[in-house]
């Protein structure tokens, strides 16, 4: 499984560290060179000097993509209740609902982009490496249907280490429940884009990463099913860096294109445009 | 459940003499034909699948093989399916709905295969697109956890309308071992993670997400004999439902499932 990216967000909460934002670094986290916080963010966090995409939060990512102040949260007050009573769950969750300010993984709402009314939904691999457990789960299948009944596209980005495994079987059957509101979702017509983010890996890419109708990708983000070092464990040998990443997965044909930062936003209010999803007058 | 019994179920289900894919469409089933291949790139031997009668009527059947010696393990991938895997059971399927059978999944894997030719060909892709399509399957569709149910591959053909155990059967979403081995760095803290991650047929039933569970007896006919009256039982409640409502009995079931709280006052 995802050991390697678990074992980021391992229980001991003094080793949170990768926790706390990387995008307020003052150096790079690929080429290391040193970065004004007030240029970086301006840059969208994206290095001027490598090109690196850094791990974003999910507020910071919807301040990126929607039309100002036009995001409203849905489903946000929901949390998890420790289906299995496993040791130290509850700990960690309020340890990080205190740093993120987040109840679970993922940020789910209606904004509109270049005026476009859009449902959203933002994982956040700050929380618990944005793993999947009953909340992730409901939130988007709710999204899903909210997004039904209203007639309104939705565009996710996705990022997870897999499923939450301190939810067990919970965690696991999200996977179903999600792709099943995704089928219903387009059965009734409407446009669904994925934005692979890093890392999407794990039970998410097998569930609703992989089903849009449309699935774009920031540049070299992770973007695989199995974890890299359980597939070095058994070939026993080392892999290249660009494996798994967003450019192989475009190379053996499983996302559409590679969108940078920069041209994030453009790139999906003109998809919207291109399916029939119109700014509304006066929005 | 106690560790010593956990500790057996564990052996019993990694046993090489437990039935496999191969003795049940000879056991419970006639006129097995196997059926190859997923049309895109070729057939894993992990998967097994083809047409059988069940009680006389045509059922399509799908499963992970598992060998009963090292040779047939090694030819089987030890029922570690790659993408061609999940899509020839998808074909399958598919194949099944248009000519009006049910299908019927057998599960023991320990989950899809980790390797660099599953990750090239799309496994995330391959799992999901079976998540997705199941689901909307117009036909009854049965899965029966018979051994191992490891995760996402696991997953990948039992997306059913009615979910079954055997007595000892396991299904989680990760391996006790894998995460005894991440959340303690610990692999031989494989019972304890069992143990936390609630993973029986017990437990799954408790959780309201399987709906029964299959007693194995003290020999494998009547494993096979048990195995056989569940089915029978389980196709007759959904023989007479029509093709939107076993959609909608297969959303609905997955659908509720999910523990959390809401609207919380500060």
């Amino acid at each position: 499984m995802l050991i390697d990216l678990f074992q980021k967000t391992r229980e001991n909460s003094h080793r949170i560290k990768p926790q706390k934002p990387q995008n307020d670094g003052l150096t790079c986290k690929k080429c290391g060179v040193e970065l004004s916080p007030a240029k970086y963010g301006k840059n969208l966090y994206v290095c001027p000097n490598c090109g690196a995409h850094a791990r974003l939060l999910a507020k910071t990512r919807i301040r990126q993509i929607a039309d100002k102040d036009s995001f409203s949260e849905l489903f946000g007050s929901l949390q998890t209740l420790d289906p299995l009573g496993f040791e130290g769950y509850p700990e960690k969750i309020a340890v990080l609902r205190e740093k993120t300010g987040m109840n679970d993984a993922v940020l789910t709402g209606t904004c509109r982009i270049d005026g476009i009314e859009s449902c959203i939904g933002v994982m956040d691999s700050h929380f618990m490496m944005a793993s999947m457990g009953s909340v992730v789960g409901e939130k988007l299948t709710r999204l899903f249907e909210y997004a039904a009944e209203q007639r309104l596209p939705v565009i996710l980005f996705t990022c997870s280490g897999g499923a939450r495994m301190q939810e067990g079987m919970f965690s696991l059957l999200q996977m179903a429940k999600v792709s099943g509101a995704v089928a219903k979702y387009s059965e009734a017509g409407g446009l669904y884009i994925t934005v692979l983010t890093d890392p999407t890996t794990g039970g998410v890419t097998a569930s609703f990463a992989m089903l849009g109708d449309i699935i774009l990708a920031e540049p070299e983000a992770t973007v695989g099913f199995a974890g890299r070092r359980v597939i070095e464990g058994t070939i026993g040998e080392k892999l290249p860096d660009s494996f798994q990443s967003s450019e192989f997965v475009l190379e053996h044909g499983f996302c559409d294109a590679i969108v940078p930062r920069s041209r994030m936003k453009q790139t999906l209010s003109s998809l919207l445009s291109l399916h029939g999803y119109t700014a509304k007058r006066g929005g | 459940m106690d560790q010593k019994t956990l500790a057996r179920q564990i052996e019993i289900i990694h046993d090489a003499k437990r039935p496999n894919i191969d003795d049940l469409v000879k056991e419970i089933f006639t006129d097995f034909i196997e059926l190859h291949g997923d049309r895109f790139y070729g057939d894993d031997h992990a998967i097994c699948g083809g047409i059988a009668r069940f009680n006389g009527t045509p059922v399509t059947v799908i499963g992970q093989r598992k060998g009963h010696t090292t040779k047939e393990n090694i030819d089987a991938n030890f029922g570690m399916a790659h993408p061609e895997g999940y899509r020839k059971a998808l074909r399958l399927a598919k194949q099944a709905e248009k000519f009006h059978r049910p299908v019927i999944c057998f599960v023991d894997t320990a989950g899809a295969f980790c390797g660099v030719g599953a990750e090239e060909r799309g496994q995330g892709e391959a799992i999901a697109r079976n998540l997705y399509e199941f689901m909307g399957l117009r036909i009854p569709v049965i899965s029966v956890i018979t051994g191992e149910g490891g995760s996402g591959g696991a997953l990948g053909i039992a997306v059913a309308n009615e979910v079954f155990m055997m007595q000892n059967a396991m299904y989680s979403v990760i391996s006790p071992r894998g995460c005894a081995s991440i959340l303690w760095k610990d692999a031989a803290r494989e019972l304890d993670a069992a143990q936390a991650l609630q993973i029986t047929a017990d437990d799954l039933l408790r959780f309201g997400m399987i709906e029964g569970i299959i007693k194995e007896g003290k020999t494998q006919m009547s494993y096979y004999k048990n195995m056989k009256t569940a089915l029978t039982a389980s196709l007759k409640r959904l023989e007479d439902m029509s093709g939107e409502a076993l959609q909608q009995q297969r959303y609905d079931k997955f659908r509720k499932i999910g523990v959390f709280m809401e609207n919380i006052p500060e």
